[in-house]
């Protein structure tokens, strides 16, 4: 390692960054969540770049050699023009480079967005909100003129795009956050050396399993004759919630978490993304159940076949944010399609 | 993966192909598609100089895959299989694009027609370079053979196979076997008595060394695959135990419940509680039905148990289910007769002297109900005049659009009884064609013409018993349309028979379903290929024979049933069979035991292992159907030959020329 001549501060230490683009702020509060541990990585790690908890600036950054971050651990989807410079920034700064939680693994609730348009969401926000009173109509600008000379804002894209789709990460550690003793695993692992899988997108810090293998509840063979949202059953304890109609994503979604949510009676939403092998969750969550929604057999009256499959859709509500919830930016679907103005084309307006 | 070597062949298949799609174009351009070594055109590539092409360019240009674009796989996969394994490329290292079926018969566009060949060629490239080869799957095939149905069909075609020294389990759902044959009288066009040709086979099969004979039994369930089934049948409780009955008869003849027979009588005789469908029924064992046992019905009786000899009588049997191995399976279910209550017009029902075909044939038989004396319904006088009205519920888009084959010869040999048992009877035949095209079938015609049966060409408009004119007083009126003179007919008869048509069993759909195969629009079940392989289904195993799959007459439907039993003992005699590889495989590994795929393999292929809380395919079984492959929300199952890469893999390729990489990088 040739640390000494190119570290920013050059005090031995493997130099660590984190940083956070598109994301609520959990996945700070998830490393933070580690405990006391968080003082064996400070004694590990050189801390060059961490915005949320000391002091960084960007021009800082910009100032280190190429490759001089050994570590960086980034969260959040890109979701304007800042997130993707700084995305491509610490790319060139840092030897790896980790998609760190959901949103920069895969978009999650940011890349829900994709569903509408900056337009419409700036629509949403500054306009059709009932806090808010904006009889003018103004809505961010990227560059606005003030007597004391122009001002810059980052562009608000239309896409939200999770990290890998804007730069090439070395591993992923997935999670709405990511668990804090799988954070902390991983960090052991590589302070103390312990030999990491071959990069490229690879998920750490994760089980290769879905969740169900570590859900302790009871497993049958299933036939689901319709769904319930959580507030309408309560489900028989020790039973697998998907049994009981209960839409848990955990047959298509990563372990890792430990069965956190179905272990406590509420269905897994599906935070810890896709397994390895699988191109798309929702899709496969979506040919999951419908293989064993139970309509009926094949030969039975047409008409109560279509009323039962009538049953068993209406009972899903909000199909996208359920089985997409996570996932959509990194998903086959990535986006609706928008028209010329940027607008969603056929929404609303061919249903009537 | 650059260096896989691709072969493209585009087939002009005469001009069905060529005529739509610009061939030499679609070669040409795939000459330069990514990872094609080759490209050509050929006007029949399934011709043996076709398929020595692709040997040859295997062979000289070192081809590692193939791609033909012609037909369906259903036609050549396997001939363009061959020729890959000939030249030393395994079997699997082939794609079929079907630019016949799936686009040039579908549209007269060249352009676009053109442009879709391409996508198609371009799919199956970009599939090709990601198969692996696999090996052919032997599987014994289990010598034992189901039949199903003991008409003529399944009994030429039982008696056909344990003649050839394999076993039969021949299961029938009727007290006796015989079918429809059993129930007419004489046969067209030979006029043989049905009975005295049939009698001696239903016996054969009743004693054959190699038939286990299966009667009033129904099929419940049918598992595995070709060369290995496993069946399921209820054999319905006779409360007559079969060791020690001898078949006397005495507890029909003390037996005082009395009932219509609805079935072999068609409605016109009567039966006892405790019966046997007709004399000459195989096996002799009677059965009592509990509808119309007094015993069964108010506890008080048993004058059979009384008398029997033997003490036969069990009133406690129990339906019995039994487990059959078999490699493979004759459907020989028959047909239904049209309901002539459908057309009210024609007064069947509500007009005494308004007769069915079939009632007609119990009628002349000398054993049936009247003792083969034609009479009206009062039972005593014979009619001086018989109407004949062909096509009834069928050639009519009202009722089955398709002609039952049987009912204009059957018509004139009703024609030709009349006439023999009553000279002075006058016959009318109410016909729109005569079908008279089977063997010896017209002269037979020629021969009841000549006996001065009256033909009257059109469709009968209404059989009524409203007099309105001299002499129609106390008889039925055939209203028709005599369309070789172009006037309106009125015709007084005393009997008036309906040649109803046949149409497929009630239950039709259900059977298949058992089988996993389809039946046609008119609830026949459908043939592999309706020339080349009339016996076989699209269910490997599973094969059909007489009129459940279509109208026919018996010298067809006996040469089906040969046609089928000697498929069958072809693949008995082969020992095993080479089956594809194409089987869902479980990566234990990967899998977490959710259990979605459990409960929905059609042929309950996969099983669940609670002490590893993983589940596995039984390759034996697995059809390779691939529904758990697509379930699967772990991705966990692969099914070979369909790897999520190469169905990926083709969609991408289909997708050439409008495809976009995912990362937009839209703003
Ligand atoms: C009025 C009339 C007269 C005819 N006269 C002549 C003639 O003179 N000459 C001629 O060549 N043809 C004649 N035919 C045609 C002839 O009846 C048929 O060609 C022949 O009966 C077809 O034989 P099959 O074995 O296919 O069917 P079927 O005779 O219908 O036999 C099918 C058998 O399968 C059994 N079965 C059905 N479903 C099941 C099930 N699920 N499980 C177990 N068993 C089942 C039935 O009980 C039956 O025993 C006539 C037809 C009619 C309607
Ligand atoms: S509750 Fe959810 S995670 Fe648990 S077994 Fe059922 S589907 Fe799997
Ligand atoms: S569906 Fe997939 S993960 Fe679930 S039990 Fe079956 S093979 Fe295992
Ligand atoms: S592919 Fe799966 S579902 Fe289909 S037969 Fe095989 S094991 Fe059964």
């Amino acid at each position: 390692m040739t640390n000494k001549e190119t570290s920013p501060a050059g005090n031995g230490k493997p130099k660590l960054a984190i940083y956070w683009a598109a994301s609520c702020g959990g996945c700070e509060i998830a490393i933070l969540n580690i405990g006391d541990k968080i003082l064996a990585v400070d004694e590990a790690f050189e801390i060059v770049f961490w915005p949320c908890a000391a002091d960084f600036k960007y021009e800082d950054v910009r100032n280190y050699p190429d490759h001089s971050i050994d570590l960086c651990l980034f969260n959040g989807a890109i979701r304007s023009s800042e997130n993707e410079e700084m995305a491509h920034l610490l790319r060139q700064k840092s030897k790896v480079l980790v998609a760190f939680g959901s949103c920069a693994q895969e978009g999650c609730i940011p890349g829900l967005s994709n569903l509408t348009s900056a337009s419409d969401t700036f629509r949403a926000i500054y306009m059709d909100n009932p806090s808010i009173d904006n009889p003018a109509a103004t809505l961010p600008q990227t560059v606005t003129t003030v007597p004391e000379g122009e001002l810059h804002i980052p562009v608000f894209y239309n896409t939200v795009r999770s990290l890998d789709q804007v730069v090439p990460v070395e591993y992923v550690i997935p999670g709405c956050p990511p668990e804090p003793p799988q954070i902390w695993a991983v960090l052991e692992a590589i302070v103390t050396g312990a030999p990491l899988p071959a990069p490229g997108s690879t998920v750490i810090g994760a089980s290769h399993l879905a969740v169900c293998h570590e859900c302790p509840l009871e497993k049958h063979e299933k036939t689901i004759e319709r769904f319930y949202r959580p507030y309408e059953i309560t489900p028989e304890p020790g039973l697998c919630l998907l049994e009981q109609g209960l839409m848990c994503m955990g047959i298509a979604t990563r372990g890792g978490c430990g069965a956190l949510c179905p272990r406590v009676g509420m269905r897994c939403e599906g935070c810890y993304g896709l397994l390895d092998g699988v191109e798309d969750q929702g899709a496969n969550m979506i040919s999951a159940i419908a293989s064993v929604v139970n309509v009926g057999k094949p030969g039975d009256d047409e008409a109560e076949l279509e009323r039962r499959i009538g049953v068993a859709m209406d009972s899903i509500v909000d199909p996208a944010g359920t089985f997409y919830r996570f996932n959509m930016a990194h998903s086959l679907l990535h986006r609706v399609k928008t028209g010329n103005n940027g607008d969603v084309q056929n929404r609303g307006s061919e249903t009537a | 993966m650059s260096e896989e070597r691709v072969g493209v062949y585009v087939c002009h298949c005469g001009t069905n192909i060529a005529k739509t799609v610009d061939v030499q174009d679609v070669a040409t351009w795939a000459a330069g598609q990514p990872h094609v070594t080759v490209a050509r055109d050929y006007k029949f590539m399934c011709s043996s100089l076709g398929q020595e092409m692709v040997e040859q360019d295997i062979q000289e240009q070192g081809l590692t895959r193939v791609v033909v674009a012609a037909c369906s796989p259903h036609m050549h996969e396997k001939t363009f299989q061959g020729a890959c394994e000939r030249a030393g490329l395994n079997r699997f290292m082939f794609e079929m694009a079907n630019i016949r079926e799936l686009n040039s018969w579908t549209t007269k566009d060249r352009e676009s027609a053109t442009q879709k060949a391409k996508s198609m060629v371009r799919g199956a490239v970009e599939r090709v370079v990601h198969h692996r080869p696999l090996d052919m799957l032997p599987v014994p095939i289990n010598p034992n053979t189901l039949i199903v149905g003991g008409g003529i069909a399944g009994i030429t075609a039982a008696l056909d196979i344990a003649n050839a020294g394999y076993h039969v389990y021949l299961v029938e759902r009727e007290p006796s076997i015989g079918g429809h044959m059993a129930q007419v009288d004489k046969t067209f066009p030979t006029l043989d008595c049905a009975a005295c040709i049939l009698t001696p086979r239903m016996v054969d099969v009743g004693q054959h060394p190699n038939i286990t004979l299966l009667s009033y039994s129904e099929l419940e369930q049918v598992d595995g695959h070709v060369g290995n089934f496993t069946v399921r049948v209820r054999k319905k409780a006779r409360f007559v135990n079969e060791a020690l009955c001898t078949g006397c008869g005495d507890c029909i003849e003390k037996c005082p419940g009395k009932t219509l027979d609805e079935v072999f009588e068609v409605g016109l005789g009567y039966r006892k509680a405790v019966y046997k469908p007709f004399p000459q029924a195989v096996p002799k064992y009677p059965v009592i039905d509990t509808e119309s046992c007094i015993f069964f019905q108010r506890g008080k009786c048993k004058a059979c148990e009384l008398v029997c000899p033997t003490h036969a009588i069990d009133f406690t049997q129990k339906d019995e289910y039994l487990q059959l191995q078999v490699g493979n399976i004759i459907l020989a279910t028959g047909y239904d007769l049209f309901d002539a209550r459908t057309i009210p017009q024609y007064g069947y029902g509500r007009l005494a002297n308004v007769f069915t075909s079939m009632e007609f044939e119990r009628m002349v038989n000398a054993a049936g109900p009247t003792d083969g004396q034609i009479v009206l319904r009062d039972g005593v006088t014979p009619p001086k005049s018989v109407g004949i009205i062909h096509c009834v519920g069928s050639r009519d888009k009202h009722y089955h659009e398709y002609c039952s084959r049987v009912c204009c010869m059957y018509s004139l040999k009703f024609a030709h009884l009349i006439h023999e048992r009553l000279p002075d009877t006058e016959v009318y035949n109410f016909y729109i064609d005569i079908r008279a095209s089977g063997k010896r079938y017209e002269e037979f015609y020629h021969r009841v013409l000549e006996e001065g049966t009256h033909f009257i060409r059109g469709r009968v408009a209404e059989v009524t018993d409203a007099a309105r004119m001299p002499g129609e007083e106390g008889k039925l009126i055939i209203q028709a349309e005599d369309t070789l003179i172009g006037k309106q007919r009125r015709i007084p008869v005393d009997m008036v028979i309906l040649s109803t048509g046949v149409q497929s069993r009630h239950d039709s759909h259900e059977v298949a379903q058992l089988f996993g195969m389809g039946c046609d629009f008119n609830g026949y079940f459908i043939e592999r290929h309706p020339k080349l392989d009339p016996v076989l289904t699209m269910s490997d195993g599973v094969f059909i024979a007489g009129a459940c799959q279509g109208p026919m007459a018996i010298p067809e439907t006996v040469a089906q049933a040969g046609s089928a039993a000697s498929q069958v003992i072809s693949l008995i005699s082969q020992g095993t069979l080479m089956m594809e590889p194409i089987r869902a495989r479980i990566n234990p590994d990967k899998c977490s035991g959710c259990r979605i795929c459990n409960n929905l393999c059609p042929y309950h292929a996969i099983t669940f292992h609670a002490d590893r809380k993983v589940s596995e395919v039984i390759t034996a079984m697995c059809q390779g159907c691939g529904a758990c492959v697509s379930a699967c929300p772990s991705s966990a199952i692969t099914g070979a030959h369909f790897t999520a890469q190469q169905v990926m893999s083709q969609i991408e390729g289909i997708l050439w020329d409008v495809r976009e990489t995912i990362p937009l990088m839209a703003r």
